[in-house]
């Protein structure tokens, strides 16, 4: 079986982004860019399944800016078999990359795609379930344990509620959650044999797909600062302070 | 054109989140539909209807709305859309809004507008963006814009008064790639922690799953909800419907207790806009003293107790 693993790259989870003077965005400049830690969880539960032998594949696909080859490095280091890149300046927005992928589903006929529920840049949470309609596909969100049979997955959701079951026929699209798995760290002798695995460059011109943005961002501002730092010394004020002050207490 | 708002319900009550939703949705001053795809949901499209600002409610019965998929869902959705133009659709930026949302906007060929914050107009959202590190006011020139809402952004609206009529939808066929086989939801006493005027939250330092007791008795004391940073949940201690941060629950309480919690900027993503935060944390040094407005450095296991204690007296 083969898998479909989309990565996106994204200013690392520890960077605190600051937004741009002109509003215009948050600087990315001489930022640390990693992989979307949930798309880490993805390649992740990708490479167990080939090593549990049910998958036969694993293919990394990433959307953008010529950088991205980098983070495929990575997915490469971590067990992905190969890389396809589809390269381009533009702004992408999640629509965009459904379509972007559904082209690459297309042409590679996966039985499973297994990607982050959301990117921690834009928190959009859509690309999965886009991609998983576009196809016609059934979807597993936000998934905290995936069995993978002969014609169906069986996944674990983690909803408001707890936790919910549900059964996917294959070929299905699968994001994941924070506690499917814990992703290992790529080794030295795995991040030079990703060097020689192959990457595959296309454009969104040659897959046929219009990926101009369909939201205008207007502006990007900072929230509104919150005043914290305050102290109480012991219970009895905390509580007299909970009462009196911020009346919070009934 | 109208607003059409997707409920959402467990068959026999509307979610609080619904409400919240249907609060954006008059905001955009225009004729306000809802949704209720179930099965036997009589009373929850009986209680939508008496939802002043609701001019109508669509109701789909069918046996497999009981415990829908996102699948099913998202084809009512599209077949009532299909058969009366709406200009907006609106879900709660809940796991059941998000797992429907993009679908229908993907079927539309629309973007989707994730958990906005504010309406600034019919075609300007504001959204959270990095883990609300910064905002992004987006503007949509598609026809229809699909929209998920962040309920705290937005007071809900009052459950009684309207007299709204209601119309039955035919639910189309069932989609069978998709079946909800199980479910596992926690059962609580509790106010329900996105809607808790108090909510009192554990980290790493409850050292434990037993000690989040003394954080119940708190909560009892307080009639809160209770809640818990990822550390608390990756740890075993309490179960994922807990967790509070950028891909957990975002809660905005009158006050949030955070106790044992270091304050990740994930974490605070989730609770900084409460109004009050009170810390209690040994290290004096940790983050969430920043963002508190009452922070006590102290041990928890000897605070908690003596700050439930204090609240008896």
């Amino acid at each position: 079986m083969k898998i479909l693993v989309p990565i996106k790259r994204v200013v690392d989870f520890n960077v605190k982004v600051r937004v741009r003077p002109d509003g215009a965005g948050v600087d990315t400049a001489n930022v640390k860019m990693s992989m979307n830690p949930f798309d880490e969880i993805a390649v992740e539960e990708a490479v167990r399944l080939k090593e549990k032998g049910t998958a036969t594949e694993i293919v990394a696909v990433s959307c953008g800016v010529a950088a991205c080859q980098e983070t495929l490095r990575t997915a490469l280091a971590l067990g992905a078999d190969r890389a396809i890149l589809i390269q381009t300046d533009v702004e992408l927005q999640p629509l965009a990359v459904a379509k972007l992928l559904r082209a690459v589903v297309d042409k590679e006929s996966p039985r499973l795609v297994i990607l982050g529920k959301q990117a921690i840049d834009d928190d959009a949470n859509q690309t999965g379930q886009m991609l998983a309609a576009l196809l016609d596909w059934p979807q597993a969100t936000f998934a905290s344990k995936v069995d993978i049979a002969e014609t169906k997955a069986t996944v674990i959701r983690e909803v408001d509620g707890g936790l919910e079951t549900v059964d996917v026929d294959l070929p299905a699209v699968v994001t994941t959650d924070l506690r499917l798995n814990e992703p290992r760290y790529a080794t030295l002798p795995n991040i030079m044999k990703a060097k020689k695995k192959p990457l595959e460059t296309l454009t969104p011109d040659a897959l046929g797909v219009d990926v101009a943005p369909r939201l205008k961002t207007l502006r990007v501002t900072e929230p509104a600062k919150r005043k914290g730092g305050g102290r109480v010394a012991d219970v009895k004020e905390l509580v007299a302070k909970l009462r009196n002050e911020a009346k919070v207490l009934r | 054109m109208s607003v059409l708002v997707i409920a959402e319900h467990d068959n026999a009550a509307l979610k609080s989140a619904t409400l919240h939703t249907i609060a954006a949705a008059e905001k955009l001053g225009k004729d306000i539909h809802v949704l209720v795809a179930g099965h036997d949901a009589n009373a929850v499209a009986t209680a939508a209807a008496s939802i002043p600002g609701v001019t109508k409610v669509l109701r789909a019965n069918a046996h497999y709305l009981a415990q829908p998929t996102a699948e099913n869902v998202a084809e009512v959705v599209l077949q009532v859309i299909g058969s009366s133009g709406y200009s907006h659709v609106l879900a709660p930026a809940t796991s059941f809004g998000k797992s429907v949302a993009p679908r229908v906007a993907a079927k539309l060929d629309v973007a989707q507008i994730s958990d906005i914050t504010a309406i600034e107009s019919p075609d300007t959202f504001v959204r959270p963006i990095y883990a609300g590190n910064a905002f992004a006011t987006v503007q949509s020139s598609d026809a229809v814009k699909v929209i998920t809402v962040r309920t705290t952004g937005f007071d809900a609206v009052a459950g009684s008064g309207g007299n709204a009529t209601v119309e039955d939808v035919v639910a189309p066929a069932e989609i069978t790639s998709a079946k909800v086989t199980g479910q596992e939801l926690t059962k609580s006493a509790r106010p329900e922690l996105t809607s808790a005027r108090i909510v009192v939250s554990g980290g790493r330092g409850m050292a434990s799953g037993d000690n989040f007791k003394m954080l119940e008795a708190l909560a009892d004391k307080l009639n809160a909800a209770i809640g818990a940073s990822r550390a608390a949940v990756d740890a075993g201690y309490v179960p994922n419907d807990y967790q509070v941060g950028q891909t957990g629950k975002i809660v905005a309480p009158d006050l949030y207790v955070a106790v044992g919690i270091s304050g990740a900027i994930q974490h605070l993503a989730g609770m900084k806009d409460s109004k009050v935060i009170v810390a209690i944390n040994k290290d004096a040094e940790a983050p969430i003293f920043q963002i508190a407005d009452y922070g006590l450095v102290g041990d928890l296991f000897e605070i908690i107790p003596a700050l439930t204690a204090e609240l008896s007296s």
